[in-house]
């Protein structure tokens, strides 16, 4: 477990440097040395092992084995085979690949090339969300300068390897950020998740070999190859010896802090840091001196942690420990002890229902009848049979259940469970206060449109 | 080939033709040449929609289908001059999101999504506009608005109607 005392950022190393995100800045920091040293001594499958190694899981949400995901794309492949850099960021709460592509875009594109050779792309594809203009300009400019100073394009650095990085404008639709969506979307179609296998590494973009990884894991590939695997290793947590299926949780994250806390921002910190020390010591506490009622430890679709579980390290296993979908994109938002449970969750089920892509009716359908009967309990005609309504969406819908193609109903479903089993006096208190009439009422009732969704 | 375009211009169709050698097949296009027209018309009218798919060898129901996923692309009217996106997610909702978008909304006379009168403005809510350090937020054109108050929600929108006028 690394000292938060000692503990040096290095994903964030450029924000607030002045220039920080030009190409003169980033090698004076020493970046794009590891890159040329790494294209001269290492072949692609070293770089694999390297990163294998490292222990590095994916940034974006699910955290799967970054290396491991490389080695699925078939050995001999007479080519192409695409790189997607997952820059779709849309997670509620999250924002730390914005930071990182307008602060510091240069150490995403050596981390880019990097994963690029190690898994024998000609082709990248930055697919980057509409909704970051700034990010844009601070890449396409990146870009350029690296193709003028022969990091990118024809072999680069008389290495032989050559590729060409492309961005990809999005057209906000959160579903893309969902790893085969986005290879629809990026093929022009409706970013309907496939059906997997499949898997993107055997068939992904122009039904070709693809791997799709997020912006901050190729910052962490940039900086394992500067820094060395041991190096990435030495901080985080350990795989816990007594489970076989912990890959353990190594190297530096952006932790995203937003809500109600006196300092939001990005912060970099060792894996499994507590949701009460970053709370704490990052963002000044909770603000205006009130209590937490609820912190989401990853972005909306990971659930809630209520203010007893604050001390869940936020490592890749922690938060599931406290009945979580997981670390997520470790964006943790605060909620303080005045709003209402039933807002949080209106707010929530408004989210899904709207970034529903609607191809599977679970999922289509449990979450727009979640924001319904959220909508009415809100206009005090709840029930107390809502609740349990509720709790069967959260159940029934998902691809843990085995109802949907891709994890975004899971996602919609975790913060519907979390809820109602955390805060399930809450509720009902509110239930009864606000129907006091027909609260146990139990035959079907007509739904009420949704009214404040668009 | 179609004899005579009504819609794109020749200048759009050589943007969307010099990013041809970018993609393996024509129909990864589509999202790039309806953002090309869209940033030009603020619309994409039907016959666009006609002219995109000659240009990508595509039928126009394929076009147009990528096209209404995406609730991004206004068809029928263009979007106003600006175009704010409010947003409504979680962290911005906490800290006074939506109190924001009704100000800035009754202030302009028009309801979430639709556009003012002179065409100066159009509002519409957001999801999670990745800027929840400055909760909440607003984009509007290429520019980030940082932790709004109704104040400077009442100050946006004078120099809207100030650079409309």
């Amino acid at each position: 477990m690394t000292d938060l005392q000692t503990f040096q950022p290095v994903l964030l190393e450029a924000v607030g440097v002045e220039q920080g995100h030009s190409l003169e800045s980033y090698r004076s920091r020493g970046g794009y040395a590891p890159l040329e040293k790494l294209l001269a001594e290492k072949q692609p499958p070293e770089v694999v092992e390297m990163v294998k190694s490292s222990g590095l899981r994916g940034r974006g949400g699910a955290g799967f084995m970054t290396g491991l995901k490389w080695t699925f794309l078939p050995k001999d492949h007479p080519g192409p085979i695409y790189l997607c850099v997952n820059a779709d960021e849309s997670e509620p709460g999250t924002f730390n690949n914005r930071i990182l592509m307008e602060d510091d875009p240069h150490q995403i594109l050596e981390g880019t090339i990097i994963s690029a050779y190690a898994t024998r792309a000609s082709t990248a594809y930055i697919y980057l969300r509409y909704e970051y203009p700034q990010s844009w300009k601070s890449l396409q400019a990146a870009i350029d300068e690296a193709y003028a100073a022969g990091y990118l394009g024809q072999n680069i650095k008389g290495s032989g390897f050559s590729l060409d990085i492309y961005l990809h404008r999005g057209a906000a639709a959160y579903i893309c950020g969902e790893e085969t969506g986005l290879i629809e979307s990026l093929e022009g179609k409706r970013a309907w998740p496939r059906i997997k296998p499949p898997f993107p590494a055997i068939e992904g973009a122009f039904r070709k070999p693809t791997v799709v990884n997020n912006i901050e894991t190729m910052a962490c590939v940039a900086q394992i190859a500067r820094r060395g695997v041991d190096w990435f290793r030495s901080i985080g947590v350990p795989a816990d010896p007594n489970n076989p299926r912990d890959p353990g949780s190594y190297g530096p994250k952006l932790y995203c802090l937003s809500g109600h806390v006196e300092k939001p921002g990005c912060y970099e910190a060792p894996l499994g840091i507590t949701a009460r020390e970053l709370i704490d010591g990052f963002g000044g506490g909770v603000w205006k001196g009130l209590r937490a009622k609820a912190v989401i430890p990853g972005g909306i679709s990971m659930g809630l942690l209520s203010e007893a579980e604050l001390d869940t390290p936020l490592d890749f296993a922690g938060p599931g420990k406290a009945g979580c979908l997981g670390l997520g994109t470790a964006a943790v938002v605060v909620i303080d002890e005045t709003v209402s449970i039933v807002d949080f969750l209106h707010n929530s089920c408004r989210f899904f229902a709207h970034e529903s892509c609607g191809q599977c009716t679970p999922c289509r359908e449990g979450t727009s009848w979640s924001l319904r009967m959220l909508e009415r309990i809100r206009a005090g005609k709840g029930r107390l049979k809502d609740l349990e309504l509720l709790a069967e969406i959260g159940n029934t819908m998902g691809m843990m259940p085995g109802s949907t193609i891709c994890g975004l109903a899971d996602g919609a479903a975790w913060p519907i469970k979390n809820a109602i089993a955390k805060f399930r006096d809450e509720f009902e208190e509110y239930i009864k206060q606000s129907n006091p009439t027909g609260y146990m009422e139990t035959d079907p009732v007509p739904a009420l449109p949704i009214l404040s969704a668009h | 080939m179609i004899a005579q375009r009504k819609v794109l211009t020749d200048e759009m169709v050589a943007k969307i033709e010099a990013l041809m050698p970018r993609y393996p097949t024509k129909q990864a296009l589509t999202l790039p040449a309806l953002h090309i027209v869209h940033d030009e018309l603020r619309q994409v009218p039907l016959d666009a929609v006609i002219e995109i798919a000659h240009l990508l060898d595509l039928a126009p129901a394929e076009v147009q289908d990528t096209l209404t996923f995406y609730q991004f692309f206004h068809q029928e009217k263009p979007h106003g001059k600006v175009r704010a996106f409010v947003c409504r997610s979680i962290s911005c909702a906490l800290r006074g999101g939506e109190q924001v978008l009704d100000h800035l909304c009754t202030k302009a006379g028009i309801k979430p999504g639709e556009t003012t009168p002179d065409g100066s403005l159009t509002v519409e809510p957001a999801e999670c506009l990745g800027a929840c350090d400055f909760a909440p937020c607003m984009l509007a054109g290429d520019d980030l608005h940082k932790d709004l108050t109704p104040e400077k929600a009442d100050q946006f929108l004078n120099a809207v109607r100030g650079g409309a006028s």
